[in-house]
């Protein structure tokens, strides 16, 4: 006997595991395949009695057999007992699930898709036995032909269907056991003064990792030797490998390319950040689509009242139909019990979503909720944060612009000095602009900073000012020479610093936050997909409207204090859109859950963000506008699903009670009742799959 | 009409009263979850073909824990949703699967499988 122990290492899709050997025993993809094997078992015994059933049901119409099995002889009668038995085996073997699941729902005051079946298929099957062994209780001869056919054939198909529907099922959650599938199983870790190879489920916080060329990170860390690129595509869905080195952030379960690295552990185990995406993605395909709650409600009532319908429909055609009375009003009865698909109506929205969120996370894309899912399909607006969503959140030195008789390398290597020790975020942009220029900054003998307005430094006997222009004029220097390039820069959406060396006014710095290479491709995209692009941002108006202009936003909100932005946001609701916004998910947090729908971008490893409603693990806004277009798709699926699902039930439900009959003598056979009831649920299931060929290539034609 | 017709028309229209009746307006008391060591009121759910007990008494105000555990391999029930607590859980065949939850006010949830086939309701009572 083996003991099992249930794992919650992930908490998303639990798997039982034998303790001796750690290999799951059970899981849903294992119950999956099993659950197929047995069903295809049945269906191949169903379809094996049902041939001969069909053919031997009517043997007055095949020309061989007319004469063997004449209508009303014994050796007629015997067959049809032979058949008797064979369908009952047929039931018991292949349709068991059918009685034994009606049991239990009805136990449960509760009725399904079994309990529609059983009941069809059981009534056949009484009747024609009924009929076979007292045949006198039925007043006219041809009342007593039997219906086996329907039993055996009805029970196959529908076990098919099942066993289509369970296949169908496992593929829309590929995408959540393709990331399963991702987690390393072992990490090279140093432990003393050697590198040893342990499980992952050993390493701890603090660990230094060694990854060699070639091979998985096994847990989320900071780099902290060695450079190399990591092709982090199943991760964030950016199909170019990132470049780390020291300092950066690498992520569990991405690739490792051609160099080496070591770095130290900072998430294990269930909070690495692809634990964490499984575990989102399972909530998130588990949850449910608003509008599903209303189907919820509909599914409530829909398999009673075609229980009821069909006892009604007995009744009219006893009461009202044509003779044999009681033969065709069986029928009728049997056939609107068996067309009725509960499945399709309550499988319509989960299997697109299913879909849909997996979809999403292919691309490095977390959606949260079905809420979060409709909601986005709404959009009529997008807020973007300017920094960190439209521009790197990263300022650089862009130009430098030096006055008569100075070198534009000694003013950035002056104000590097001069900036060396502050803190201003500028500052770092300034000195790491001269490094990156391979320029030295010296150490300042002195050093003083006048909050808001600039920096005085003595390097040897020089003094040097860096600041805004009236810091310099207050300080003597006379820098109005400089006025048009300044104003000429703040038009391009930079900001000018001023420098001064020895009293004289040397030129101007440029920094600016750059733009990310795809922003302005990606908000045509955004305005293609009809959405009105508003970029908020704490910049001034001339330098917000700079960059608005130069990636195309529709609308700027200039001058926003960080705290201010989720009442923008709110401002915009109340103008009567519906309002997304794309923030990083940190300052921006009260915004983001203000917004009809908020987006985390450029999460990194912390993915799961809580004021946000979508995440997006790479820093690309491009993320966004296939976050937009996946909804949007899922969502169209959704409808098309339970619009089929509507539609099927509420034609076929009348046909099989038999209104054409009266106009065309049309009356459906309950054979091909079970065949269209099969076919609508795994045309449901395959509509829901079809979402995976959606190409986000379709957004930018 | 004939008596036969009669006699089909008056048992016809009684088992649809019926059927309406014993699925739609009887409501099954429920069981009242019990409160463990940890404070949590916890009550074990069977699910096959149905979830035994399928209705859920708790007090408001103080955390429960549901075991659900599988005993079928149909794909109906590998899910369990509880929408209006935003928990849902995978449920492998023969594993006891835990979902916790704080009902904060009185009223009435549903659990259900993700078809929404499967259904059971939790009564949250005043504490």
């Amino acid at each position: 006997m083996t003991s099992a122990t249930h794992t919650r290492a992930i908490d998303g899709p639990a798997a039982v595991l034998d303790t001796a050997t750690m290999t799951p025993i059970s899981s849903p993809a294992i119950d999956r395949r099993a659950e197929y094997r047995a069903l295809m078992r049945k269906w191949w015994f169903g379809a094996a009695v049902g041939v001969p059933t069909m053919v031997l049901s009517y043997p007055w119409l095949v020309p061989g057999l007319r004469d063997v099995f004449p209508r009303g002889s014994d050796q007629l009668w015997w067959l049809w007992v032979a058949m008797g038995v064979a369908s009952l085996a047929v039931i018991i073997y292949s349709g068991n699930q059918f009685f034994s699941g009606a049991w239990e729902a009805l136990k449960h005051r509760s009725a399904n898709m079994h309990t529609l079946i059983a009941v069809g298929t059981g009534t056949a099957w009484i009747y024609s036995t009924i009929a076979l062994l007292f045949p006198q209780l039925f007043p006219s001869a041809e009342m007593t032909d039997v219906y086996y056919d329907v039993t055996v054939v009805v029970t196959a198909l529908v076990v098919l269907g099942m066993a289509m529907e369970v296949k169908a099922r496992g593929r829309t959650s590929e995408a959540i056991e393709k990331l399963i599938g991702l987690q390393p199983k072992t990490a090279r870790v140093v432990r003393g003064a050697s590198e040893v190879e342990i499980p992952i489920d050993e390493v701890i916080v603090g660990d230094v990792v060694v990854v060699r060329p070639g091979s998985k990170i096994p847990v989320d860390g900071v780099v902290t030797e060695g450079a190399s690129a990591v092709d982090e595509s199943m991760i964030t869905g950016e199909s170019m490998p990132v470049a780390k080195g020291a300092g950066d952030e690498v992520i569990g379960a991405t690739m490792n390319t051609t160099g080496s690295l070591r770095f130290r552990a900072t998430k294990v185990g269930a909070d690495t950040a692809l634990a964490t995406i499984i575990r989102m993605v399972g909530d998130a395909q588990a949850s449910k689509v608003p509008i599903q709650r209303i189907v919820d409600v509909v599914s409530g009532y829909f398999t009673p009242a075609v229980v009821i319908l069909s006892i009604l429909g007995f009744v009219i055609w006893y009461d009202f139909g044509p003779a044999p009375a009681f033969t065709y009003a069986t029928i009728v009865a049997v056939t609107t019990l068996i067309i009725a698909c509960p499945c399709a109506l309550g499988m319509a929205t989960p299997m697109s979503l299913t879909t849909g969120v997996g979809l999403a996370a292919s691309h490095g894309i977390l959606i949260r909720s079905g809420d979060a899912l409709q909601a986005a399909k709404k959009l009529d607006m997008i807020v973007l944060d300017k920094t960190g969503t439209i521009t790197l959140g990263k300022p650089a030195v862009t130009d430098v612009v030096p006055s008569e008789g100075f070198a534009a390398d000694d003013i950035l290597a002056a104000a590097a000095a001069a900036e060396r020790d502050s803190e201003h975020p500028l500052a770092a942009a300034i000195v790491e602009g001269a490094m990156e220029r391979g320029l030295t900054a010296v150490t300042p003998d002195g050093f003083e900073a006048v909050p808001g307005h600039g920096i005085r430094a003595r390097i040897g006997a020089e003094t040097i000012l860096v600041g805004k222009r009236a810091f310099l004029e207050a300080a003597g220097v006379h820098a109005g020479a400089l006025e048009a390039d300044a104003l000429r820069l703040a038009d391009e959406g930079k900001t000018a610093v001023y420098v001064a060396i020895a009293g004289r006014a040397a030129g101007l710095i440029a920094i600016a936050d750059p733009v990310k290479p795809d922003s302005a491709e990606a908000i045509a995209a955004l305005r293609r997909l009809g959405l009105q692009v508003v970029m908020i941002t704490g910049d001034n108006q001339r330098t917000a409207d700079a960059i608005a202009r130069r990636v195309g936003v529709d609308r700027v909100l200039a001058e926003v204090l960080p705290q201010d932005k989720a009442l923008e946001v709110r401002k915009l609701q109340l103008e009567g859109r519906t309002v997304a916004m794309v923030g990083d998910g940190i300052n921006d947090a009260p915004a983001l859950a203000q917004a009809d729908v908020g987006f985390a971008i450029g999460t990194g490893t912390d993915v799961a963000i809580e004021a946000s409603d979508i995440t997006l693990i790479s820093g690309s806004l491009r993320g966004v506008v296939a976050a937009i277009a996946i909804s949007r798709a899922t969502m169209r699926n959704v409808y098309q699903n339970l619009f089929g699902a509507f539609v099927y039930n509420g034609l076929g439900l009348p046909i099989a009670l038999g209104v054409l009959y009266p106009f065309f003598g049309l009356l459906l056979s309950p054979i091909l009742a079970a065949l269209a009831m099969s076919f609508s649920s795994v045309t449901v299931i395959s509509n829901a799959n079809r979402l995976k060929r959606f190409r986000l290539q379709e957004v930018h034609a | 009409m004939t008596l036969d017709q009669i006699l089909v028309t008056v048992v016809g229209l009684a088992a649809a009263g019926g059927v309406a009746w014993f699925f739609w307006f009887k409501r099954a008391a429920g069981v009242r979850a019990s409160i463990v060591s940890d404070g949590f009121q916890e009550v074990m759910i069977l699910v096959k073909g149905g979830y035994t007990p399928d209705t859920i008494r708790v007090t408001a105000g103080r955390p429960v824990r549901l075991l659900f555990r599988r005993e079928e391999t149909a794909a109906c029930s590998e899910q369990v949703v509880l929408p209006d607590f935003d928990r849902s859980a995978a449920l492998p065949t023969g594993a006891v699967v835990p979902v916790e939850f704080l009902p904060a006010e009185p009223g009435e949830h549903q659990f259900t499988c993700q078809m929404g086939m499967l259904r059971g309701r939790i009564v949250v009572e005043a504490a």
